[in-house]
């Protein structure tokens, strides 16, 4: 029972520490870096643990980042929803597929989220980003395997599903 | 419970159920655009919500805070001195300047009671703190650490030392959002220092600088212009830096030159702003001169501008902008 709750914890931990680092400026040189975190880790937790993530809570946590730092309400929630149906979609085979190969996925789920984020925000008027935009998804799946192992390793030191 | 989740995703999965309730989220999410798009809820929501929003922000602007704090606790001992010394003479010169002022502002004052204006040169402002928080992927705003309940209202100009930084866009109890001049949905009346020329500065669409799209092909404009707040539009009070002009060239279509600026304000690296109150001059265009031949301006330069040119500079006032009435 407490580990059930402990497991729960963790799980809601990291989903807001994703919000949270979205949220966390980086210096200006570093800023088109910078990662899309509550991807990352919605990415995670719809591979490892499917039961606990639908599409329901990706619209939730879609929401949520859209509150904290969106453009428009349900940007972020359609993009997370497109991303996590994908990603159940395709889970057992991405679940067995090695490091490199699930990079590569990771890295064509990213650039795909982009293309969306750029769609809604050109059909509501925005200019279009600058070059340096397209960097952050590379960045994103050069990170996965380091927080796919990390995660992996503090959830099977912690002994919670 | 293997099973199950075995069950529930085959390896080659592909049930309708799932397209559909994906289908249904994603509408839902484009309704809740579209609306929002249409009716601004994000910010009525984010208002209600505030409880829970603004400790997130203060928590995301920890990193920033404490890099700052440990830059200054870790800086050695060389460079503050060097920078006391530094801002010892930027005071020492500041101080020097207001002195003379003094007297100039004085003396304005009386002439400016003879005229019967209400204008003053008093600053009414707040001093506020940026907090590092990273709204969205465009780079255009700033958050504040002052809200509804320290006084802070929409529409409220914001500056540094150096200049005008944008204005306040959104406001919640404890922390507002200032969307900076250059943001390309943000416009600011300008006035060049040297020609007293009014325009209209843009956010440029590429980075942190200033567009001015439409000045008259005639008129005379350079690199190194100073631009200052023309008071026009009664949001930015007059006579405030708000950028240097470096290239000018002719636009696309031959009707304008396009002129590019920097803005004067330190954008990217102010840590405390001021926030201004009450400077606004009442709404509306200021009382136009009364046309009596050609225009001084016209005659000095030697020559003939097309009838726009000549209309937006008659109506042109020297440096400040002020038009006494």
């Amino acid at each position: 029972m407490n580990k059930q709750r402990l497991s729960l914890w963790w799980f809601i931990g990291t989903l807001a520490f994703a919000l949270v680092s979205m949220l966390v400026p980086l210096p200006g040189v570093l800023e088109p870096f910078k990662p899309y975190w509550p991807a990352l880790i919605l990415l995670y937790w719809s591979l490892e643990s499917e039961d606990r993530v639908n599409l329901g809570l990706a619209f939730m946590v879609g929401l949520g980042a859209d509150l904290l730092n969106g453009v428009v309400l349900g940007e972020q929630a359609l993009r997370l929803c497109a991303l996590v149906f994908i990603a159940l979609r395709f889970r057992s085979r991405l679940r067995f597929f090695p490091m490199w190969q699930q990079t590569l996925a990771v890295l064509a789920l990213l650039l795909n989220d982009r293309i969306l984020v750029l769609i809604v925000r050109v059909l509501a008027g925005a200019s279009l980003p600058p070059a340096s935009w397209w960097i952050a998804p590379f960045v994103g799946a050069a990170l996965w395997p380091f927080l796919f192992l990390l995660l992996d390793d503090l959830r099977a030191r912690l002994r919670i599903q | 419970m293997a099973r199950t989740r075995d069950e529930s995703s085959p390896l080659f999965a592909g049930n309708a159920a799932g397209t559909l309730r994906l289908i249904v989220y994603l509408a839902l999410a484009v309704v809740l655009m579209v609306l929002d798009h249409r009716n601004g809820w994000l910010w009525h929501l984010r208002y209600g919500a505030s409880a829970v929003v603004e400790p997130v922000y203060r928590l995301a602007g920890l990193p920033a805070e404490g890099i700052r704090t440990m830059s200054v606790a870790f800086a050695d001992r060389q460079r503050l001195t060097e920078q006391n010394q530094r801002l010892r003479e930027d005071l020492l010169l500041a101080n020097a300047k207001l002195n003379r002022m003094a007297a100039v502002a004085e003396q304005n004052q009386r002439l400016k009671e003879l005229l019967d204006t209400q204008h003053s040169l008093e600053l009414n402002v707040q001093l506020a703190r940026v907090i590092g928080v990273d709204l969205g992927a465009y780079r255009y705003r700033l958050t504040l650490n002052m809200g509804a309940r320290d006084g802070v209202k929409p529409g409220q100009p914001v500056i540094d030392a150096h200049g005008v930084m944008g204005q306040v866009k959104e406001v919640l109890p404890t922390t507002s959002v200032v969307m900076l001049i250059t943001d390309p949905a943000h416009a600011i009346p300008v006035v060049i220092e040297r020609s007293g020329l009014r325009t209209v500065a843009y956010g440029s669409r590429d980075g942190d600088q200033l567009a001015l799209p439409n000045i008259p092909l005639a008129t005379d404009v350079r690199a190194g212009d100073k631009l200052l707040t023309s008071g026009l539009g009664g949001r930015f009070p007059p006579g405030f830096p708000v950028g240097e002009i470096v290239s000018v060239a002719p636009a696309a279509t031959g009707m304008f030159q396009v002129a590019l600026a920097r803005p004067a304000a330190d954008i990217d690296r102010s840590e405390d702003v001021l926030l201004l109150h009450d400077q606004a001059e009442p709404d509306g265009p200021p009382a136009l001169v009364k046309p009596m031949g050609p225009p001084r301006e016209l005659m000095s330069n030697g020559t003939a501008a097309p009838a726009t040119t000549s209309t937006v500079r008659s109506a042109t006032t020297p440096a400040s902008g002020e038009v006494p009435r």
